[in-house]
């Protein structure tokens, strides 16, 4: 089982989907891991209705930030934007499939962590990491 | 003069000391009555410091590896343990200093640079340990605020009509105060306090240093906007303290020390910050520190609080009790119901320094001096004074031995 979801994350991790940034856009925020530098910037296309109906990203880090962010980005699509920032920090996790040690957490938390602060602010993003 | 009934079994807990146990001169036992400066440390506090060093040292919040998992796990644990035992809202409140002295000039240097100016007050008070007092005046000369102490009463208490009066005429932006006297005992009604300051746009600043290690004490419900205190003397390591602060507050101050795992961002034209609490924790951490107090905290919430407190106050009002039939004696402070467990005396034509040289010889540890406090010795109109002061671990024979030493003090100088 641990296999399959090693497979998924170097897939996701080697072969972002929706790689690169969307110009123009209605969401564009960029977060950074202090702990071991990674970066990731997600932009999205929101319609009148509030429906994400585009996502794109850049970054770089490890395996896991970058599968976390191309699996979150997939998901996004086509989800409404309030929803989106429903999504709990136990969500992603689920997603990554292997357990994770105290500071990779962080690492795979850093698409969902760009999303809250870039919609809400750093209060909301703690209240979600401390969960 | 009968034993007070203490709530708990003190030789068990004393059991827990290896200091305790060991002969301050041969053939002297340790009589440790100086805890209000430092405390000692149990084998539980020892052992998990030790235990950290032997198994799971490593640097916290940076490594992948197991180890600095482990280090950053436990470290975050400690912090958690402590946000519980003073009843802070969440974690993040929680920040990591080197003590008491640290915590004050945090606030001091980030809160106090970015809030106060010309034509500002921060009120203190007399009776404050000069770890409340230099700092202030520091700052004060750099920025240009002024600084108002409310009075001590004869009775050892806060004057709190001039702090009403403060309040009310003056634009006081912080208020920052002593929970418990280090050398009267007095503890001060900091929930009322803050309320007050609150009431007239005033921060509220409690130094909880001796009040912590001895009475169950919860942020929340005094209200306080800052609260710091030290872990050496609540049976932790030196080397470690906390300043707790209010979440909106923290969010607002600028860093204290910049350098690592403060930041969120570095660049060579500027830097971000790291979230709370790290935006006030640069560098590495006293990571076994927080570990051992985290371990210390441990300890107190299996005796609990209330009891310790409890125990506390049987032997200070005991001790009070004993000191008074000694002729020459004055002690200072209120009542043993209105204090801390702490007594603070001089013996008349007797110098605190001999006082302090004479019960050594007979095993007694006391303090002698102004316990960082000039400006109250010199509101008591003394220079020093000797300091017993109690703990969790302390016995009425104990009180019985320093009451005895004392009469032979008496007798080495002839009176």
């Amino acid at each position: 089982m641990e296999e399959m979801y090693r497979e998924l994350i170097l897939d996701h991790a080697r072969h972002g989907r929706n790689w690169g940034l969307l110009m123009p856009n209605n969401f564009d925020h960029e977060e950074h891991n202090p702990l071991c530098g990674d970066r990731l910037r997600l932009t999205m296309r929101i319609d009148d209705a509030g429906i994400i109906r585009e996502v794109g990203w850049d970054g770089e880090g490890c395996a896991i930030s970058q599968a976390a962010a191309s699996m979150l980005g997939e998901e996004l699509v086509g989800k409404p934007y309030a929803e989106a920032l429903k999504i709990n920090k136990q969500h992603v996790l689920d997603m990554i499939g292997i357990p994770l040690t105290i500071n990779r957490i962080k690492c795979a938390l850093l698409s969902l962590k760009t999303l809250i602060v870039g919609s809400l602010d750093q209060r909301a993003w703690e209240r979600v990491e401390d969960e | 003069m009968p034993h007070p009934t203490l709530p708990y079994d003190v030789e068990a807990v004393r059991n827990d000391f290896p200091i305790l146990h060991q002969e301050h001169h041969p053939g002297t036992p340790l009589i440790y009555l100086d805890n209000a400066a430092s405390s000692q440390k149990p084998r539980q506090v020892i052992e998990a410091m030790n235990e950290y060093y032997r198994t799971t040292h490593s640097n916290v919040h940076r490594g992948i590896h197991k180890l600095s998992e482990s280090a950053t796990l436990a470290y975050e644990g400690a912090r958690k343990k402590i946000r519980s035992f003073i009843n802070a809202s969440n974690w993040r409140e929680v920040i990591f200093t080197r003590g008491t002295t640290e915590s004050i000039n945090l606030v001091a240097q980030t809160w106090g640079r970015a809030n106060l100016g010309p034509g500002d007050v921060v009120v203190s008070s007399v009776m404050e340990h000069h770890a409340n007092i230099v700092p202030w005046q520091i700052l004060a000369a750099e920025r240009g605020f002024s600084i108002e102490y409310i009075p001590v009463t004869s009775d050892g208490q806060l004057d709190l009509e001039v702090y009403e009066r403060l309040l009310t005429q003056r634009s006081v932006k912080l208020v920052s105060v002593v929970h418990c006297s280090n050398v009267l005992g007095t503890v001060n009604p900091i929930a009322d306090m803050a309320r007050q300051a609150h009431q007239h746009g005033a921060l509220f600043l409690a130094d909880g240093a001796q009040s912590v290690p001895h009475m169950p004490v919860d942020v929340q419900a005094l209200d306080v906007d800052f609260f710091v205190f030290s872990g050496h003397k609540m049976a932790g390591p030196t080397g470690i303290g906390i300043l707790y602060a209010k979440r909106a507050i923290l969010e607002s101050m600028p860093p204290y020390q910049g350098g690592g795992d403060m930041i969120a961002q570095v660049t060579l034209q500027g830097s971000t910050w790291n979230e709370l609490p790290y935006k006030f924790e640069a560098g590495t951490p006293s990571i076994a520190e927080a570990i051992g107090l985290g371990a210390a905290v441990d300890y107190l919430g299996q005796l609990g609080m209330t009891t310790i407190h409890r125990h506390e106050q049987s032997i200070i009002q005991y001790a009070l009790e004993r000191l008074s039939e000694i002729p020459g004696i004055t002690v200072y402070g209120p009542d043993a119901c209105r204090k801390g467990a702490v007594a603070a005396f001089t013996l008349e034509r007797i110098h605190a320094h001999d006082v302090a040289q004479l019960l050594d010889a007979d095993g007694i540890a006391v303090r002698a001096g102004h316990h960082c406090a000039m400006p109250l010795h010199q509101h008591l109109g003394v220079t020093a004074s000797a300091r017993a002061s109690f703990y969790l671990y302390s016995t009425p024979s104990e009180v019985d031995k320093l009451a005895e030493a004392l009469y032979k003090t008496r007798r080495a100088f002839a009176l």
